[in-house]
C-alpha cells in the first residue's frame, strides 16, 4: 500500500473560517477503505464539524486504537498529530496524553471490536474518569479489517454475510457509557450527515467525558438482510428524539423551531445546545430516564438516536487529581526540580 | 509470674562479640512489630554502628509468620550474612524452625509467659525467657495495648541484653511520635518495664553494641523511595501504577513526594498527575500517551506486570516514545514468590515485545543509586525516545539501607532530547520524524499542537518511512530497523559504565555481578582474599553492555556470573550481545527466595576456583 497525499491546491473561492482556514484544511490523506465504507461518512463529518466550529487543526490530538475505523484518522486533520496506538488501548494512551497537556482537544476514534470487545475495559475506565475527549465509536457490529467477524456489539440473532446467527448478547454502548458516568452521550448513523455533525460539534465542545455511538455500516461484511448494522436495517428502526444545533458563542442566535419545542443548553465553554424535541416524552437531562427510555426502544428493536444525554455542569480528570492550570508538559524545571536545599532536609530526615 | 530464666544450656563462653553480630526477630503478620523491630535497628544506628535489616514477610496481611532480620555490623558489611546469632521468638507457629536457625553457642530471647518443655529447646544455645505476656496483662487493660506494647517491651530487654543506650531508643520515639507526647511516654514506660526486668535479673551477654563512628552522615532509606524522590528531581509529572508487591510503595512515596515537593504554593494543586489504573496495560498505555505529548511518565510494577504491558513497551521501541519502567523484582514465574526477591526479569525486560526489541535497563545496587538512576532513566528516555527499565528487586526495593546520602548538582539539566520547536519549523527545518539527520540513530520529534502547519504527523506502530508514512516497502522497513540499531549502540555511551574493584595482586579469574547482589559481593570479595583467592570484579550497572564488559571477559580465563535467578539470565543477555566464549562464562545462582549472601558467593567460588589457581595467579 502507498501513501497517497491529497494534492493541497486551494480554490480562491472556498468559503474560508474566521481563522483564514477552509474545509480543505480538515481534510487528511486520501482514504484507503472501501467504497461506500461507513466511517469515510464519519471522517467527512468530523471535517466538517472541526470546520464549522473553527478549531485550529493543530490544537487537535486524533487518537485511535487498531481496525478499519481506527485508520481513519489519517484521513481527515492531516496537520493535527495522530496516533494509531494498540488494539483496545486507545482509552489509556488518550488519558495519559490529556494529562499531559490539558489545553489541547482530544479525539479519540475506535470501532466497536476496538472499543467493545478487546477494549471494553480502557474504554470503560476513561469514561469513568471523565477524561475531556470526544470519543466515537464507529459501530458497525463486525471486525471489518479482520474480514467480518461478530463483534461484542453485534445483536443476538443478527445474522453475519455466512448466515451464522450470533448467539451472544450484544454490549450496547451508550448503555454502558451513561452507567459509566459520561457526561454526554449521543448516537447517530453515518448516514445521516445532518444529525451527525452538530452532534460531533457538541461533543467537542463538551468539557467532561463525550461519547458518540455511531452506527456505520460495514459494506463489505455487515450490509447483508439478517444485519441490525445495515443500511437499511438502521433507517427502518431509527428513532430520531431531538434535532441538535450547536450555536458557538460567535454564532447570531436564530431560532428555526417553535418555542416549547427547543430546548437550550448552555456548556462550559459558552457554546449553546439548541435541542429540538422530536419525541416531546425525552428528556436529556436525565441519566435515568435515559437509561430507562433506551431499554424500552431497545426491546422493541428500535435504534434511538440523538443527543441522549448531556452534563453541561461537568468537570474532567483534571478537576479530579486537582492538576495545576500549566499544561504539565510545559512546567519549567525550576517548577518541576526540587533542588539540593529539599534534599538536605530529605537526608536530615532520613538518618 | 513464671520462672523469669531459663538456662537452657551453656552459655557461649569466651570473649564478647562486639558490634558484629545477627539479630533476628519471628513475629506473627500484623501484630504490630515492625515498628517496635525497626526501632531496634535505627537505635544501633544511632550509636554509631551500621546495620543491615531485612524483612522477610508473607503475602498476608494478617497471621501468617514474618521475620526481620538485622546483622549489626561495625565493619559496614550490609549484605546479608546468614545464620543467627539472637533469635527473639514472638511466634509460636515457627518456634522449631526459628530455633534451628540459631548458630551453636546462639542465643534466644522468648516469652515465657507458658511453660515450654525442655525438649523444645536447644542444649547449645542459650535461653533467656521473659514473661512479657505477663508483664503485659498486667501492665495494661486493652487487649491492643497488650499486643503493641509487648513488641516495645522486648525492645527494652534487648536494649539491657546487648548493651544498647536507652537514650538512643528515646531520641527516636521522640522523633517519630513528634507532637504525640502520651504515646512517647506509654512507649517510653514500656522500654523501661523490659530494661528494667532483665537488669535486675541477668547480666549482659557477650553480644555487645558499643559506640562507634560507622555510620557517618549515611542515610537509612527504602530503594523504592529512593527511586520515586529520583523520578521527582527526573522532572516525572505523569505516574500511572496498579499495585503490586514490591513496587506499591514507589508509587505511594512518589505520592508524597509530589504533595511535599510538587504542590504549586499559590494554588495548591498539583504540578504533576497520579493515576492508579485498572491495570498494567492501561498504566503503561498512560505513560505512552503522556510521553507522546511531552511529559516525562513512568510506571512502577513487578514482573507479572511486565508481562501484561509488553505490547505497549513493543510500540514505544518501535514508535520511538519515551518511558520509564520501574520493575521491582519479586520472586517469578507467574504469581511466584510475591514477597521474596529475585533478578528473574532481566530477559523479560530487555526484549519485551514481540518482533526484535530491545530496551535499556539501569541496575541500581542501593538506594543512593536508585535515586541517581531514577533521575537518570529519564534523562535517557527522552534522548534515546524508548523504554528504559530501572530494575530494582524487593531486597533494594522494599528494605532500608544504609547509603549515601542523596546529591544533586543544582547546575544540572534535565535532557529533554531531540525536540524540534515551533521556531525551528518555522525557520524552514526539515521534519522528519524518523529521519536520522545526526548519524546517532536518534530522530527528531515534534510535541503535539507545536505549530499550526509544520511539523504534525500521524505516530503508528506500522512500519514507516522516515517522514512518518505508512510503508511496507522491505527496504525502507530493514533501514528504519538498521537505525534502531544504531540507537541501540548509541546508548551504550549514554547508559551508566560499569564499575571494575581489581583485585589486590594479578588474576585470571573475575567475577561480574549486579544489583542487590553488590554488599553481599564485596563482602564475599574479602572472604576469598583472605582465603588467597583472587579475583577481580566487574560491577555491571546498564544494558546494553559497554564494551568495558566484554574487554573484561576477554581479559579473564574464566568469569563467575553470580545472580539472584534460575536461569542464568545475564549470562544469556551476555552470550547474546557480545561475542564471548560461554565455556567462560560460570554461573553462581541463588534464587530461593531470600537475599543472596556473602558465605553463599564465598563459598560457591572457593569450590568451583581452579586448582592451582592461586598459585598460577603468583
Ligand atoms: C492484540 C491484537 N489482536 C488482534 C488484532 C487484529 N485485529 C486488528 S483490527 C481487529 C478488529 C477491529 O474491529 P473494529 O474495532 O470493530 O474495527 P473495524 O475494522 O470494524 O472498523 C482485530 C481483531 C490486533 N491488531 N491486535
Ligand atoms: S471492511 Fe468494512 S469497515 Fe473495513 S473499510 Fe471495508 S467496509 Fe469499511
Ligand atoms: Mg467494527
Amino acid at each position: 500500500m502507498t501513501y497517497i497525499l491529497k494534492p493541497q491546491l486551494h480554490h480562491p473561492s472556498l468559503p474560508t473560517n474566521s481563522l483564514g482556514y477552509t474545509r480543505r484544511d480538515y481534510e487528511g490523506s486520501v482514504s484507503t477503505l472501501c467504497a461506500g465504507c461507513g466511517h469515510d461518512s464519519i471522517s467527512s463529518a468530523i471535517i466538517q464539524a472541526c470546520f464549522e466550529l473553527e478549531l485550529p487543526p493543530h490544537r487537535v490530538a486524533k487518537l485511535s486504537g487498531i481496525g478499519c475505523s481506527s485508520k481513519t484518522p489519517d484521513y481527515f486533520l492531516g496537520a493535527s498529530h495522530g496516533f494509531n496506538t494498540v488494539h483496545g488501548r486507545m482509552p489509556s494512551v488518550l488519558t495519559g496524553a490529556n494529562l499531559a497537556n490539558r489545553e489541547l482537544i482530544y479525539l479519540g476514534v475506535s470501532g466497536d471490536g476496538d472499543s467493545a470487545s478487546i477494549g471494553l475495559g480502557q474504554f470503560a475506565h476513561a469514561i469513568r474518569r471523565g477524561v475531556n475527549m470526544l470519543y466515537i465509536v464507529e459501530n458497525n457490529g463486525v471486525y471489518g479489517l479482520t474480514k467480518g467477524q461478530f463483534s461484542a456489539t453485534s445483536d443476538k440473532g443478527s445474522k453475519s454475510k455466512r448466515g451464522v446467527v450470533n448467539h451472544d448478547a450484544g454490549i450496547d454502548m451508550v448503555s454502558l457509557a451513561l452507567q459509566m458516568g459520561a457526561t454526554f452521550v449521543g448516537r447517530s448513523f453515518s448516514g445521516d450527515k445532518a444529525q451527525l455533525v452538530p452532534l460531533i460539534k457538541a461533543g467537542l465542545a463538551h468539557k467532561g467525558a463525550a461519547f458518540i455511538d455511531c452506527i456505520s455500516p460495514c459494506v463489505q461484511f455487515n450490509n447483508h438482510p439478517g444485519s441490525t448494522k445495515s443500511f437499511d436495517y438502521v433507517r427502518e428502526h431509527n428513532e430520531v428524539v431531538n434535532r441538535l444545533d450547536v450555536i458557538t458563542p460567535r454564532d447570531p442566535i436564530h431560532v428555526d423551531y417553535k418555542p416549547g419545542e427547543t430546548v437550550r443548553v448552555q456548556q462550559h465553554d459558552g457554546s449553546v445546545l439548541s435541542l429540538h424535541k422530536l419525541n416531546e416524552l425525552y428528556n436529556p437531562n436525565s441519566r435515568a430516564q435515559a437509561l430507562g427510555y433506551l431499554q424500552a426502544r431497545q426491546a422493541r428493536g428500535q435504534i434511538v438516536t440523538g443527543l441522549l444525554f448531556v452534563d453541561p455542569e461537568a468537570g474532567d480528570l483534571h478537576d479530579a487529581v486537582g492538576t495545576v492550570d500549566t499544561p504539565l508538559n510545559q512546567l519549567s524545571e525550576a517548577e518541576l526540580v526540587p533542588g539540593q536545599a529539599a534534599l538536605d532536609r530529605i537526608n536530615a530526615s532520613l538518618r | 509470674m513464671p520462672e523469669s530464666v531459663t538456662a537452657g544450656g551453656q552459655a557461649s563462653g569466651g570473649k564478647p562479640r562486639i558490634n558484629d553480630f545477627v539479630v533476628k526477630f519471628a513475629n506473627v503478620n500484623g501484630s504490630g512489630s515492625a515498628s517496635a523491630n525497626g526501632l531496634f535497628a535505627r537505635s544501633v544506628m544511632r550509636m554509631g554502628v551500621p546495620v543491615a535489616a531485612r524483612n522477610i514477610f508473607p503475602s498476608n496481611i494478617q497471621g501468617l509468620p514474618t521475620w526481620y532480620e538485622v546483622r549489626i555490623t561495625e565493619a559496614g558489611y550490609l549484605g546479608r550474612r546468614g545464620g543467627v546469632d539472637l533469635m527473639v521468638a514472638m511466634n509460636p507457629q515457627t518456634w522449631d524452625r526459628d530455633l534451628a536457625e540459631i548458630e551453636s553457642g546462639g542465643f534466644l530471647l522468648y516469652d515465657s509467659t507458658k511453660p515450654i518443655p525442655p525438649s523444645r529447646f536447644r542444649d547449645d544455645i542459650t535461653v533467656i525467657g521473659v514473661p512479657l505476656t505477663a508483664m503485659c496483662n498486667e501492665a495494661y487493660e486493652l487487649p491492643r495495648e497488650r499486643q503493641l506494647f509487648k513488641n516495645t517491651i522486648y525492645v527494652g530487654a534487648l536494649a539491657a541484653l546487648l548493651g544498647i543506650d536507652l537514650a538512643a531508643i528515646e531520641s527516636l520515639l521522640t522523633d517519630d511520635f513528634a507532637g504525640k507526647d502520651r504515646l512517647i511516654k506509654a512507649n517510653v514506660e514500656a522500654l523501661h518495664m523490659g530494661h528494667g526486668y532483665v537488669r535486675e535479673r541477668l547480666a549482659p551477654l557477650p553480644l555487645q553494641v558499643r559506640p562507634a563512628n560507622g555510620v557517618g552522615d549515611r542515610i537509612y532509606v527504602e530503594g523504592n523511595q529512593a527511586a520515586a524522590l529520583g523520578a521527582v528531581y527526573g522532572g516525572a509529572t505523569v505516574c500511572a501504577w496498579y499495585p503490586i508487591t514490591p513496587s506499591t510503595s514507589l508509587a505511594e512515596a512518589f505520592t508524597s513526594y509530589c504533595q511535599d515537593l510538587r504542590t504549586d504554593p499559590e494554588t495548591g494543586k498539583g504540578r504533576c498527575a497520579i493515576i492508579q489504573a485498572e491495570d498494567e496495560i492501561a498504566s503503561i498505555g498512560m505513560v505512552v500517551g503522556a510521553g507522546w505529548n511531552g511529559c516525562r511518565a513512568f510506571t512502577a510494577t513487578s514482573g507479572p506486570g511486565v508481562s501484561l504491558m509488553t505490547e505497549f513497551i513493543g510500540l514505544s521501541y518501535f514508535a520511538e516514545i519515551p518511558a520509564v519502567i520501574f520493575d521491582v523484582q519479586r520472586g517469578g514465574p507467574s504469581t511466584g514468590m510475591p514477597t521474596r526477591t529475585q533478578q528473574a526479569d532481566l530477559l523479560a525486560a530487555a526484549y519485551a515485545g514481540h518482533g526484535d526489541t530491545k530496551h535499556p535497563m539501569l541496575l541500581p545496587a542501593d538506594p543512593g543509586e536508585c535515586f541517581e538512576m531514577g533521575a537518570q532513566a529519564f534523562d535517557l528516555a527522552d534522548r534515546l525516545q524508548t523504554t528504559v527499565f530501572v530494575m530494582l528487586d524487593l531486597d533494594i526495593g522494599m528494605n532500608e539501607w544504609l547509603t549515601e546520602p542523596f546529591r544533586w548538582d543544582d547546575t544540572r539539566r534535565l535532557d529533554r532530547g531531540k525536540v524540534m520547536t515551533a521556531e525551528q519549523l518555522e525557520a524552514g527545518a526539515d521534519f522528519g520524524r524518523y529521519k536520522d539527520v545526526d548519524g546517532d540513530g536518534i530522530p527528531y520529534r515534534t510535541y503535539p499542537g507545536t505549530h499550526p502547519t509544520k511539523g504534525g504527523y500521524f505516530t503508528r506502530g506500522t512500519s514507516r518511512n522516515p517522514y512518518a508514512r505508512y510503508s511496507e516497502e522491505g527496504a525502507v522497513y530493514v533501514d528504519n530497523m538498521e537505525r534502531l540499531l544504531r540507537k541501540f549502540e548509541t546508548a551504550k555511551a549514554l547508559v551508566p559504565a560499569p564499575v571494575i574493584r581489581p583485585a589486590k595482586g594479578k588474576t585470571r579469574e573475575g567475577v561480574i555481578y549486579f544489583g542487590s547482589t553488590t554488599p553481599a559481593m564485596h563482602e564475599a570479595l574479602e572472604m576469598l582474599e583472605a582465603q588467597g583467592r583472587r579475583l577481580n570484579a566487574l560491577r555491571v550497572r546498564a544494558f546494553p553492555f559497554a564494551d568495558e564488559v566484554f574487554d573484561f571477559i576477554a581479559q579473564h580465563d574464566r568469569v563467575y556470573l553470580i545472580e539472584q535467578n534460575r536461569d542464568a539470565q545475564l549470562r544469556t543477555l551476555v552470550m547474546t550481545e557480545g561475542d564471548v566464549d560461554p565455556a567462560k562464562l560460570v554461573s553462581i545462582l541463588h534464587y530461593d527466595g531470600t537475599p543472596i549472601t556473602a558465605r553463599f558467593i564465598a563459598g560457591a567460588i572457593a569450590q568451583r576456583m581452579q586448582v592451582g589457581q592461586i598459585e598460577a595467579a603468583e
